[in-house]
């Protein structure tokens, strides 16, 4: 069981605990059916809550700070994986993982912000919120892929680009931008992961490429609904309209073309079963990759532009 | 270089008002001096007294950039279609109404094709007026065809920005138009054809961390505020006052990210002279 539970979890758990608590005490007492029903009865109960989820309930469930992060998939998909440190610039940042790794037995360039569990983890990851030499990292090791002719995926998770005096002066824009630029002409298979948090520029600055996917219970905006809730309403009360009227989810970015694909995460989210969440990725990464493994380069190229040409709507 | 003393810096919708001077006297925000329309066009709405760039329109960029009677505006119809059916306080779609109304533009951005001192190129300008300069489906669309048409027709690129950044309105489609964007700015680069963006006050975001930070020249007007967080997020996350002159142009210079602070009245010899030497 989780050891933390979101306020809409509740009715699930507290069900859940009842049933422990009977099966402790099951040995002395004949109570097999009860059991069987109140099983059953949780189960509906699951799957009523998290089909109806709303949309900052999913903001919620993409922030669980049990869900499996960048390194956690990395060691359930990759074999062999060597983490390759620095911006030959500046610095490490540690918000920014990226080292060469095995899928399936073909090397790949893997490449994710890192998000901690503790305070001090946390400290040490920045929440996941990179500082410009973390881009510049990216964009090193993916150049270093593009070398070795090896595809890049990129698995996305941050509250944003880090806002700070030294992000500032290092050139947190000039960083993000110059991936968007760089990333749009790779000539490499480049597949793009959201598995928790898609935060505005700090995401896409590693979220250019040929296939966007989605996990389930994630969201993906251009601002976090609380940031938009302050600008816009200007309070930090309206966060639910917020999420809502930014149409967020995963199926809200598949209906508006925005994504390729949702990867389905067991029921009640990913870290309920990090293991199967891990299998179902991993299958669908090497899919993936083999079909645009196909693809030529100079093509791979000329699509991507074309992919991201059509996002948008308008009327002239 | 009196404009580091301006105290005042909002980015607040309230004090849009000040981006044009009307009427026929007009006061310098920076240093309170009262100042003839005429002589601040006169100008380039450039305080004669203390230097301040007033903040300016994209008609006003065009008349400035291009030489008199050769430009000629595209796509100048492209209309947001509200995709989300966005509503806050307000509906985005009336947003889009009144703006539309109060700037006769139909987004933040107007392009245009013509010479400056005899270069035949392409330019794009933001407008400030139009919700807050912000970026989304149309203002992509728009910078994304004219740097295609600079690509086709192999004419030199300006990109003048003047923004708060993506537009919250438009969501995810919003964020990708910063890839969209780069993406068009990538190819136009690997065909060697220069662009030049020119950042105005004030330049954040997304723009930022897109398109205006791409130039094979960046160049910033005085005192214009350049960054990606607006001041008072970080202000709010560091919990400390930020240093004097933080995020304006010259600061950015210094740290690396401009080539250039140009001040307005030397702007088009100095992106023409650029572009001389960069095309054929």
């Amino acid at each position: 069981m989780p050891r933390v539970v979101l306020e809409f979890e509740k009715p699930i758990f507290d069900l859940e605990q009842k049933i422990e608590e009977m099966r402790s005490l099951s040995d002395n007492l004949d109570i097999g059916d009860e059991l069987v029903t109140l099983e059953k009865k949780v189960q509906q109960l699951r799957e009523s809550i998290y089909a109806n989820l709303t949309r900052w309930q999913k903001v919620q469930l993409a922030r669980h700070p049990e869900r499996p992060y960048t390194l956690d998939y990395i060691q359930m998909m990759l074999t062999d994986f060597i983490e390759l440190h620095g911006d030959r610039t500046f610095g490490d940042d540690r918000a920014i993982v990226g080292g060469f790794g095995k899928l399936d037995g073909e090397p790949v360039m893997v490449i994710g912000h890192q998000k901690g569990r503790d305070t001090k983890s946390n400290l040490f990851r920045n929440f996941g919120m990179p500082q410009p030499e973390g881009y510049r990292k990216a964009l090193r090791l993916m150049k270093l892929a593009v070398k070795f002719n090896r595809p890049i995926i990129t698995l996305v998770d941050t509250p944003g680009a880090y806002p700070g005096i030294g992000a500032e002066e290092r050139g947190q824009a000039e960083a993000i931008a110059r991936n968007l630029f760089e990333m749009s002409r790779l000539p490499v298979p480049i597949i793009v992961v959201i598995i928790g948090e898609g935060a505005s520029g700090g995401a896409l600055g590693i979220g250019v490429g040929d296939r966007i996917l989605m996990l389930e219970n994630t969201w993906y905006s251009v601002i976090a609904p609380e940031s938009c809730s302050s600008i816009l309403w200007r309070s930090w009360e309206f966060k639910e309209q917020a999420a809502e009227a930014l149409r967020l989810t995963a199926p809200d970015l598949l209906e508006q073309k925005i994504i390729d694909r949702i990867v389905p995460e067991p029921l009640g989210g990913a870290h309920r079963n990090p293991t199967e969440i891990g299998v179902t990725l991993q299958k669908i990464l090497i899919e993936e990759l083999a079909a645009l493994q196909k693809i030529k380069p100079d093509r791979l190229v000329d699509k991507r532009l074309a992919k991201f040409s059509a996002m948008g709507v308008w009327s002239e | 270089m009196s404009w580091f003393k301006r105290s005042k810096h909002n980015i607040a919708p309230d004090n849009q008002k000040k981006d044009t001077p009307e009427g026929l006297w007009s006061k310098c925000d920076s240093c309170q001096e009262i100042i003839t329309k005429a002589a601040l066009e006169q100008n380039l709405w450039v305080c004669p007294k203390c230097g301040f760039h007033f903040r300016i329109s994209s008609k006003e960029y065009f008349d400035i950039l291009f030489d008199a009677g050769t430009c000629r505006e595209f796509d100048k119809k492209i209309t947001s279609k509200d995709p989300l059916g966005f509503v806050d306080t307000k509906r985005y779609r009336d947003r889009i109404k009144d703006s539309i109304k109060k700037t006769g533009l139909h987004d933040a951005i107007r392009c245009g094709t013509g010479k400056m001192n005899g270069h035949a190129v392409v330019i794009a300008c933001m407008d400030f007026t139009f919700i807050g300069g912000s970026m989304g489906a149309v203002v992509g669309e728009k910078i994304s065809r004219a740097a295609e048409r600079a690509y086709k027709t192999k004419k030199p690129l300006v990109i003048i920005s003047s923004s708060g950044g993506a537009r919250m309105m438009e969501a995810a489609y919003s964020l990708m138009q910063m890839a969209k964007t780069s993406a068009h700015l990538a190819r136009l680069a690997e065909a060697k054809i220069p662009y030049i963006s020119i950042m105005t006050d004030p330049t954040t975001g997304g723009v930022t961390a897109s398109f205006a930070m791409l130039g094979d020249v960046n160049i910033g007007e005085p005192g214009a505020l350049i960054g990606f967080a607006g001041p008072r997020v970080i202000k709010q996350t560091i919990g400390k006052n930020l240093p004097d002159g933080f995020q304006k142009a010259e600061f950015v210079q210094e740290k690396g990210f401009l080539d250039l602070v140009v001040p307005r009245k030397e702007m088009k010899d100095t992106v023409s002279k650029l572009i001389g030497m960069m095309s054929a």
